[in-house]
């Protein structure tokens, strides 16, 4: 097994890992890659997982059977990239990346800003719909909507330059000076810091709108005036 | 010219999926097209059962994909419309008999063989609807009038988009315009304000659609429903016509009809 293990090499990528097998027969590659994979199952486990299998020709049942025993162990491959033209058709077919450089979308995105400092604000010029969850170290800008079953968590403050009717979360290390606008503030729920409020009403005119957390400690929202 | 694929999906269960692809089928075919159905609710099929012709499956989904039978074999030909088939899935089996490939494959094939082939897309968002909506060259999104029931319209539209299928075409069903003139239901503006996407038919909501259900006689055949003429309308909507909505405001008291005329309601 130690001869198998060689064969394998692992790397781990910004938003996975990457495994690149050799030239060997597909069935000692498939059995080292498990040998591998199940003696180190936590490590493994929830991993989105790239698959560089080099020259190996790989066909539609041998990558389901791969792909299907990849997932009961917890573990999601995304990508397959091959020199084989063959292998990269199979892999488009069951709608595999074959290109790691371009990472497939993903409903749940967390942007990391390190160097950036706290003047950063990630820009999202289109409505977000339910089942989209945004995480982000500092300010977060929309053009567009948020629809209910949306969600926003910023540790810097959110500006919605559309109508609101999702989650919002500023200010979420703690920062209880964040403020949250929109151009219709209908949130299913609000949240500054540690203070949530869910009694927003929708408006039935709406008027842009602050929320803020007020001199008594509360989450409030009032109108936006231009003065 | 090859097939136009079609598969009509939802998020929730219960909107009408099922039966929209049965009235779609039926309308379609009956505008002379050759439509082929695909029930892609594996385990759970019931498509048949609204097309009337469960007592005919010999072979399914699953029989194709995995070799015991013919393509042409597990095509049932509709008994009052021959220019309607229908593949039926397999009630024994899970969702995990097909693969997405699986899914293309089969299109692929059959899109010689005709003019409209529909798939049915099981409810939820795991591996069934990705399979229904694999080979898809167009979604139509089905939904009602309710809350949560566009909430999970919303989402599958935001998967739709990820997966670039494009937003989707959507179908409001069961539409009740009394209700809605009572401010006790979302009105068709409300869905679309939030759903942003094109609306391709309004079907009110018509006892007649349930009870041709059970019989396995898709209302769209019946040429005095309301809900089989908006089928009818969507039908020929998906062929490329322009074709006006349907006033569903016609009905109500006079008094209501008066207050609409005069502007004050």
């Amino acid at each position: 097994m130690s001869e198998a293990n060689s064969k394998i090499q692992i790397k781990g990528l910004r938003d996975g890992l990457l495994v690149t097998l050799d030239d060997a027969p597909w069935e000692e590659q498939r059995a080292a890659l498990f040998a591998q994979v199940d003696s180190q199952l936590e490590f493994f486990r929830g991993a989105r997982l790239a698959l560089d299998v080099t020259s190996q020709v790989l066909h539609v049942n041998e990558m389901v059977e791969l792909r299907d025993q990849l997932s009961d162990r917890g573990i999601f491959l995304w990508a397959v990239v091959s020199e084989s033209p063959t292998t990269e058709k199979t892999a488009q077919l069951l709608g595999l990346a074959t290109r790691i450089s371009k990472p497939r979308p993903e409903e749940t995105r967390q942007y990391a800003v390190e160097d950036l400092g706290e003047e950063t604000a990630l820009f999202l010029n289109r409505t977000l719909r339910s089942g989209t969850r945004i995480e982000f170290s500092g300010h977060v800008v929309v053009l567009g909507d948020v629809n209910p079953g949306a969600e926003i968590v910023a540790e810097g403050n959110v500006i919605i330059w559309g109508r609101l009717r999702g989650m919002v979360h500023a200010g979420s290390k703690g920062n209880r000076d964040a403020v949250i606008c929109a151009l219709d503030l209908s949130p299913t729920q609000l949240r500054i810091a540690d203070e949530v409020s869910a009694t927003l009403k929708p408006q039935s005119d709406p008027k842009p709108e602050i929320a803020s957390i007020n001199h008594d400690g509360r989450l409030h929202a009032e109108p936006w005036t231009i003065s | 010219m090859p097939a136009e694929v079609l598969t009509v999906t939802s998020g929730k269960g219960g909107v009408g999926k099922t039966t929209t692809v049965a009235n779609l089928a039926v309308a379609l075919a009956s505008l002379g097209s050759k439509v082929v159905c695909i029930d892609g609710d594996i385990g759970l099929r019931n498509l048949d059962v609204i097309l009337g012709l469960e007592n005919r499956i010999v072979y399914d989904i699953v029989d194709v994909i995995e070799g015991r039978c013919r393509l042409k074999q597990a095509m049932i030909r509709d008994k009052k419309i021959p220019e309607l088939f229908l593949i039926p899935a397999a009630q024994t089996r899970d969702k995990n008999a097909v693969s997405a490939s699986d899914m293309n494959r089969l299109v692929k094939d059959l899109r010689s063989e005709c003019d409209y082939i529909l798939i049915d897309s099981p409810a939820g968002i795991e591996r069934g609807f990705k399979n229904a909506i694999a080979p898809a060259d167009r979604v139509i999104v089905v939904t009602n009038p309710e809350v949560s029931a566009v909430r999970d319209a919303d989402r599958v539209i935001g998967i739709l988009e990820a997966e670039e299928k494009g937003p989707g075409s959507l179908i409001l069903n069961r539409l009740n315009p009394v209700m809605v003139r009572n401010h006790d239901m979302l009105s068709a503006d409300d869905v679309l304000d939030l759903l942003a996407v094109e609306l391709i038919g309004i079907v009110p909501e018509d006892e007649g659609v349930l009870i041709g259900a059970n019989r396995g006689a898709p209302v769209a055949a019946d040429g005095k429903s309301k809900a089989g003429q908006a089928f009818r309308n969507i039908a020929r909507r998906i062929k490329g016509e322009t074709v006006p909505f349907l006033d569903l405001d016609s009905g109500g008291s006079l008094w209501q009809r008066l207050q609409k005329l005069t502007g004050r309601k």
